[in-house]
């Protein structure tokens, strides 16, 4: 049972400068290392007892992967470990993508997103109470699911991309990654992998364990970002409880280019719906060649939530998706 | 190493939730050793009786060893088994992708087919081919020292040989493991055919479904290598063509078979009479066991 205490059991502390270092650390310690970005998800992990690594990676001195820069084909690339308040307030990001910058600033509170980081927000781990409680479900290696039970508390979770385990994504930052069509740079000591951001999210039907494609060993050093495109529209919006300091119930990305008052190309993605962020491909095919209307939207809204299956406490999320989907084709600007 | 992986309920419990994965591990190397062991210290030709020509007198040249439905049954379950193995353990082992689902539907066609076979074994076989009897024991202890090169002679087998007879009741066993305790884990998962209930047992017991649904699956694991392993050594092929075929050859029969305990008629003759020589037109199995 998960008891929150002060004192986080002792492990070893390796402070790597190169990424080669750290990698070969990862590797050594295979799955007994953690990689320490901001700490914020993994220190509440460490205060409750339930992960305990014999080994801590800390990543705040690899300089090589902090900070923005030019990419290629005019494009930007964001070290993982650069701070949410840096992407939020970068004025490339301001300017060529406001998706981003607009998603990163809704993290959370001012502090938290002093520390945290943008490689760290993408791999987080969802937010399951009944998981982060240290209960020995699925996705802690069990074999039931807490909150998929007829009398489980089960509000925030999804509505779709299930398979056994019904938890969610709780980044802010993935579904405007996804929608922007990213790419997550991922280095090991076997060399280095590029992961299209969609690809890059993995459900419980492939691994319960994990969130992403990060293994033990695999070190996310950047993400990059295709160049924009030329007078894209977009639209970003995050539903939570309160107005500050909270998890994300359901956000919507949409990027989209819009010739002669018609959809051209779009990509819509919505997270807290599922284990990963859906980007919805019948959607996106649906809507090309028409008007951002109000009548589009409805439309879209209605197909975005086909095939949705609800818990005990989250049907609202079925009409709060149709909505979240037609502001993001109505609204977008 | 651990045989269980356990975990703390949220009661605080000390619960089992499944067999350790380490031992997939154990049961692929003692299935090779025992492979490799096998190939290397047992010879080809365990002392088979030599023809009688006396007795091959008004045997037909082929002879029915299985049924049409005794090969589809035979082939189905091992599509069903190879693909059960596959979305089991590799995604323990690394290898992944969307296992669950197939698995399954997999595991519900494993128990169409079993259900089959039982049917077809109880209307179309005798049931009584399958049974150990003293002589197979003593059979099976003749063949061991001929196996470990003691100059001993080897009876001749019933229809199937004992050594074939444990291998079926192995697999039986297991499967049947496997298939209970998958049904109880079907009120797990999502399905369109049972119903999501978690709560039909105790942690505790759950968690000893898992453990014995794992304990058979990597049972299982070991019995198909070495049934793959006896199913192409060289003195055995002519078994699994007439797993393929239907038929062994009257001089196949002979050598290995002991006429009195399989008892076969000119009627039993295969090729063009395959599938329906059994019986002789008797409506009776002729393919007797009369030990
Ligand atoms: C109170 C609170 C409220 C929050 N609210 C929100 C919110 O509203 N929206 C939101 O999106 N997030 C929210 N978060 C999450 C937070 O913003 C952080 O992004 C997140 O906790 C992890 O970022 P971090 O840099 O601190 O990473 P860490 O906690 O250090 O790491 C998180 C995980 O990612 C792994 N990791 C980190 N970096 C890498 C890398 N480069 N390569 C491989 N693996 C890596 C770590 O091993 C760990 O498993 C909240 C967190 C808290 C504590
Ligand atoms: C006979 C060969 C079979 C093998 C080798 C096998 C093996 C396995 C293994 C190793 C697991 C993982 C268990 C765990 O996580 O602890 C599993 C899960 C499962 N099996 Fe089987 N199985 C077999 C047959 C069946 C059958 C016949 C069914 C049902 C009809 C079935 C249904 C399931 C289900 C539903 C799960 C998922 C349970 C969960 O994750 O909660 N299996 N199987
Ligand atoms: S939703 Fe997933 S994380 Fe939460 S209890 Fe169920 S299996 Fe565990």
């Amino acid at each position: 049972m998960a008891v929150m205490r002060d004192m986080i059991p002792p492990f070893e502390l390796y402070q790597p400068t190169e990424v080669e270092d750290a990698v070969r650390l990862m590797r050594q310690h295979g799955d007994r290392g953690w990689v320490l970005a901001g700490g914020l998800d993994t220190f509440d992990w460490f205060k409750d007892r339930i992960k305990r690594p014999e080994a801590v990676i800390d990543l705040a001195a690899v300089d090589a992967i902090r900070g923005i820069s030019a990419g290629e084909d005019g494009g930007l690339r964001i070290g993982a470990m650069t701070s949410l308040t840096d992407v939020a307030e970068s004025a490339d990001v301001m300017d060529r993508y406001p998706l981003l910058a607009e998603a990163a600033g809704l993290v959370a509170t001012p502090q938290i997103r002093n520390q945290g980081t943008l490689g760290g927000n993408i791999a987080q781990d969802t937010r399951c109470w009944y998981y982060r409680s240290g209960w020995p479900c699925y996705r802690a290696g069990g074999n039931v699911c807490y909150a998929a039970t007829s009398r489980a508390m089960n509000r925030e979770h999804c509505i779709m991309g299930a398979s056994r385990c019904v938890a969610v994504n709780p980044s802010d930052t993935a579904p405007a990654l996804v929608a922007l069509d990213a790419e997550m740079v991922v280095a090991s000591t076997s060399g280095e992998r590029t992961y299209p951001a969609a690809d890059f999210f993995i459900g419980p039907d492939i691994d319960i364990e994990r969130m992403t494609v990060l293994k033990p060993g695999d070190l996310l050093t950047r993400i990059d970002l295709p160049a924009a495109w030329p007078n894209a529209r977009w639209y970003f919006e995050k539903i939570r409880d309160r107005k500050s300091w909270d998890f994300s119930l359901m956000s919507v990305a949409s990027s989209m280019r819009v010739e002669a008052g018609m959809i051209q190309d779009v990509r819509i993605v919505v997270n807290s719906v599922a284990p990963y962020p859906v980007r919805l491909g019948a959607v996106e095919s649906a809507i090309r060649g028409r008007a951002p209307s109000e009548e589009t939207g409805q439309m879209a809204g209605e197909i975005a939530v086909e095939g949705a299956r609800t818990l005990r406490h989250n049907d609202y999320k079925v009409a709060l998706m149709r909505n979240l989907v037609k502001r993001s084709i109505r609204d977008a600007a | 190493m651990e045989f269980l992986r356990r975990a703390l309920n949220p009661w605080g419990e000390n619960v089992p939730i499944g067999v350790s994965w380490d031992l997939i591990w154990a049961a692929v190397i003692i299935g090779a050793v025992f492979v490799v062991a096998h190939a290397l210290l047992v010879p080809k030709k365990v002392g088979a009786g030599e023809i009688d020509e006396s007795e091959a007198k008004g045997l037909p040249d082929r002879i029915q060893r299985h049924k049409p439905g005794a090969r589809g049954f035979h082939w189905t379950m091992s599509v069903t088994m190879f693909v059960l193995l596959i979305t089991a353990f590799f995604p323990v082992i690394g290898i992944q992708f969307p296992w669950v689902t197939i698995h399954w539907i997999a595991g519900v066609l494993l128990i169409l087919t079993v259900l089959y076979h039982i049917y077809h074994v109880f209307a179309k076989q005798d049931i009584r081919n399958m049974w150990i009897g003293r002589r197979d024991m003593k059979e099976g202890a003749l063949g061991l020292q001929a196996a470990m090169r003691r100059p001993v002679h080897r009876p001749r087998a019933a229809k199937y040989p004992v050594d074939q007879k444990m291998f079926h009741h192995a697999a039986t066993i297991l499967t049947l493991g496997a298939v209970v305790t998958g049904v109880l884990m079907m009120y797990r998962v999502d399905n369109f055919l049972l119903p999501q209930n978690t709560y039909m047992f105790s942690d505790a017991t759950w968690g000893w479904v898992y453990v014995i649904h794992g304990v058979c699956g990597i049972g299982l694991i070991f019995l198909v290598i070495a049934h793959v392993y006896f199913a192409i050594r060289p003195e055995k092929r002519w078994m699994t063509w007439s797993m393929i075929n239907g038929w062994i050859t009257r001089e196949r029969y002979l050598e290995n078979h002991d006429p009195e305990r399989w008892a076969v008629t000119e009627a039993d003759g295969a090729g063009e009479m395959e599938g329906t020589a059994a019986g002789g037109g008797t409506g009776q199995p002729a393919l007797s066991d009369k030990a």
